[in-house]
């Protein structure tokens, strides 16, 4: 294959523990009780519709988008509405939610439930929008961001690529791998409705090479699509962040601060894409994802198609139980993911997966000193020097924090993987993201 | 000599002449200065804490001169860490009458300790309560109770902070100036300055955990429910419940310690009172009494001692 694309600057290696590559998605079956939080994207909270003992229906909408960054969601079972209430998050935080009682599963008359694939692209651009607005879309990839926000342009800018991310470089995760070989046709059709959505002729699919599989079909289906080439990458983390699979895929460099469409490009999930099909040929708005659960000591890792809503510790059941030696489960994978509280917090629109973790391998190792060996500023992938601004973010100088740029960390934690010293690099320059936003955001305000 | 001579009368000379310039440069650009802010800045304590709300105690000492001069009062001004003896000098010198204020200290409203508030998971980040309270609700699982991380301990400049390894919150002491950098720090509110109260005696209650009653208490067993019997005791409308928590205004509070009396949780808290006269009980409140709680034991808990009274069951030092 010859030389195979990747982002220059930075990255890692992890090892990756793709034990669930090879099991097909499975359908769970529908919980008893679903709970669906009010805030599943990233940007304003939803604003509910519904109220306690009205009966829904599956894909109705249910909450209507808090603001312009915001997104609808839809009802993702048939049932009462039980009650309109706090429940809890994966963080341990109680979130306005809609809980359901589920009674059967009946679907709202005008989603088109057939296997039928829908080739023919026949809504306009602006309809395409709507739509994909209407069916609350996010991000699927695990960042949430609203997509008909993506599909806007801002004035003056106009986009050239559409890059469809069927990366997953993280470690363990395989739901997107799963997507592109059993759906890989809606996907590619959904890229299409993207990418005239955008008004693009040209469309890449980034897949890294640990798939050949999901390469070799893709490819194949690809020739049916005009404009669409896949594109093979080379296997390293964090490939799957806009700005690094950008560079990977069309060779451009996202200005510092500034978002993909300034280099014309607009990066859209595997799994959004699937979803924008379904929106947009089949009316079936955002209430079913493929979740991931593995994990080195689950019996059968698994691939799952779970409506959003159902309580995650339904889905480790599914896979086999919690074995004993769990240590920790990750919501997502083990480089970006965040451990969670409770296995009763419901699955949402960005949960990629659920990663448990062996009691050997869930915790730190103790900090010690940084002895300057520079392994963290070599795999930055944003070029940053990450035990400086941990360093002065501990410190709490956020001024000088923001003049070595601490806003672009992609917080892809490269260099705590690396970091021979086991130092919570991340963890700090979290902290100093954090405070170092909100000091810009007062002074803007200004 | 005479090489000497000339040496000395032409560099004299050159100092003449440039003294008599600065002479007069100085007096043309001179920029006219309150002597009092000199003198208000010497009675200052010089801790540069800005409690007072201006950036050391030079900015607070121009302050004050600038409003005596214009306003000819006080009010808004106020070093904390100096106090009312320091406040009254500074009257003094600007030749006003400053009415003595209450003095101040910190209080930590959260009781969820080890034992109160059993841990339900383990955090292993950067001890650090900002970026904790980003990412999680706590070990013991209540969003709003302290995570005893120690950012005010970090943010207090007076040794008056601390935190108790016992029961995993911190706890204040009498070195305490009531500057508010701690309850600047805190991410979660929990800290507040009230009054010190007549011989330090205070009543406040010890949550700020604004959930439903039988959610809070399914995480710390000292939570207020917002039952609101309290609210119902108070003969001076000191209390008032907002969202399922309890507060009293320190300013109408007469320490009268009936609420205390009837909290069914003991999550108002009476410091630095005497112990009660045991009293004879209604068998339903000595059951109460003798659940294993931690701080609620003989309820006459403190937290600091200007009054070495007998305090019995003082596990807040």
């Amino acid at each position: 294959m010859g030389l195979l694309k990747t982002f220059k600057l930075g990255g890692v290696h992890p090892a990756e523990n793709k034990l669930s590559a090879q099991a097909p998605i499975e359908a769970l079956p529908i919980p008893k009780k679903a709970f669906v939080p009010l805030g599943q994207n990233l940007g304003a909270p939803s604003k509910p519709l519904v109220k306690r003992g009205d009966e829904v229906k599956v894909g109705q909408l249910i909450a209507t988008a808090g603001g312009f960054i915001g997104s609808n969601i839809h009802s993702p079972v048939s049932g009462k509405v039980f009650k309109i209430d706090v429940v809890l998050d994966s963080s341990g935080f109680r979130r306005p939610a809609v809980t359901i009682n589920v009674e059967g599963d009946e679907w709202m008359e005008n989603i088109d439930r057939s296997d039928e694939i829908i080739k023919e692209i026949t809504a306009t651009p602006e309809e395409i929008i709507n739509k994909v607005k209407d069916a609350g879309l996010v991000g699927m990839g695990g960042a949430t961001f609203p997509t008909q926000v993506k599909l806007t342009p801002p004035p003056g800018m106009t986009a050239e690529y559409l890059i469809i991310n069927g990366v997953e470089c993280e470690p363990y995760l395989t739901s997107d791998h799963r997507v592109m070989l059993e759906r890989g046709e809606e996907m590619l059709i959904g890229a299409q409705i993207l990418m005239k959505a955008l008004k693009v002729t040209k469309g890449y699919v980034g897949i890294e090479n640990n798939k050949p599989d999901a390469i070799e079909h893709l490819s194949k289906l690809a020739n049916d699509y005009q404009g669409i080439e896949i594109v093979p990458l080379k296997v390293k983390y964090p490939q799957g962040g806009e700005k690094q699979l950008i560079k990977a895929v069309v060779n451009r460099e996202v200005p510092s601060g500034k978002l993909p469409i300034e280099v014309g490009c607009v990066v859209q999930n595997v799994g959004t894409a699937l979803a924008v099909y379904e929106a947009v040929q089949k009316n079936k708005p955002l209430i079913e994802r493929v979740v991931t659960v593995t994990g080195k000591a689950v019996s059968k890792p698994s691939n799952f198609l779970v409506r959003i809503g159902t309580p995650i510790g339904e889905l480790i059941e599914a896979a086999g139980g919690l074995p004993d030696d769990t240590g920790k489960v990750i919501g997502g994978g083990p480089m970006m993911g965040k451990s969670l509280l409770s296995t009763d917090a419901p699955v949402v629109k960005g949960t990629s997966g659920i990663l448990l973790m062996k009691k050997a391998e869930a915790h730190r190792k103790p900090e010690q000193a940084c002895i300057r060996c520079s392994k963290c500023t070599h795999v930055c992938p944003m070029g940053l020097e990450p035990y400086l601004l941990s360093r002065v973010s501990k410190l709490g100088k956020y001024d000088m924090a923001e003049q070595e740029r601490i806003m672009d960390c992609i917080e892809c934690g490269s260099c705590q993987y690396t970091c021979p010293a086991a130092i919570p690099l991340l963890d700090y320059l979290r902290l100093g993201k954090n405070k170092t936003g909100q000091l810009i955001r007062s002074r803007n305000k200004k | 000599m005479n090489i000497i001579l000339i040496a000395v009368l032409a560099l004299g000379g050159i100092g003449l002449i440039s003294a008599v310039i600065l002479y007069f440069v100085a007096s043309k650009f001179k920029v006219y200065e309150d002597p009092k802010i000199d003198e208000v800045e010497e009675i200052l304590p010089s801790a540069n804490c800005g409690g007072c709300g201006f950036p050391g105690c030079r900015a607070f000492a121009e302050a004050t001169a600038k409003k005596a001069k214009d306003e000819k009062n006080l009010e808004g001004l106020f070093c904390p860490v100096g106090g009312n003896d320091v406040m009254q000098l500074v009257g003094e010198t600007l030749g006003l009458e400053i009415e003595a204020k209450d003095p101040m200290i910190a209080v930590v409203r959260c009781n969820g300790s080890h034992a109160n508030s059993p841990e339900k998971v383990k955090y292993e980040g950067v001890s650090s309560c900002s970026f904790a309270h980003a990412l999680y609700a706590g070990e013991g699982g209540c969003q709003f109770g302290c995570l005893g991380l120690g950012d005010c301990v970090d943010a207090c400049e007076f040794d008056a902070i601390h935190m108790s390894d016992e029961r995993g919150l911190p706890e204040v002491n009498d070195k305490c100036t009531a500057c508010g950098a701690c309850v600047e720090a805190c991410p979660r509110d929990i800290i507040e300055l009230r009054k010190r109260g007549p011989k330090e005696k205070r009543i406040f209650v010890s949550c700020v955990n604004k959930e439903k009653g039988a959610v809070a208490i399914k995480n710390c067993s000292v939570a207020c429910i917002g039952c609101g019997k309290c609210e119902k005791v108070c003969e001076f409308d000191a209390i008032t419940i907002t969202s399922f928590l309890s507060y009293i205004d320190f300013e109408k509070c007469k320490l009268c310690r009936k609420c205390v009396e009837v909290c069914p949780t003991n999550s108002i808290w009476e410091v630095n009172f005497k112990p009660r006269k045991p009293k004879v009980d209604k068998p339903k409140k000595e059951a109460a009494e003798a659940k294993p709680i931690d701080i609620s034991k003989g309820k006459a808990t403190v937290v600091n001692k200007t009054d070495d009274n007998n305090n019995s069951g003082d596990n807040r030092k």
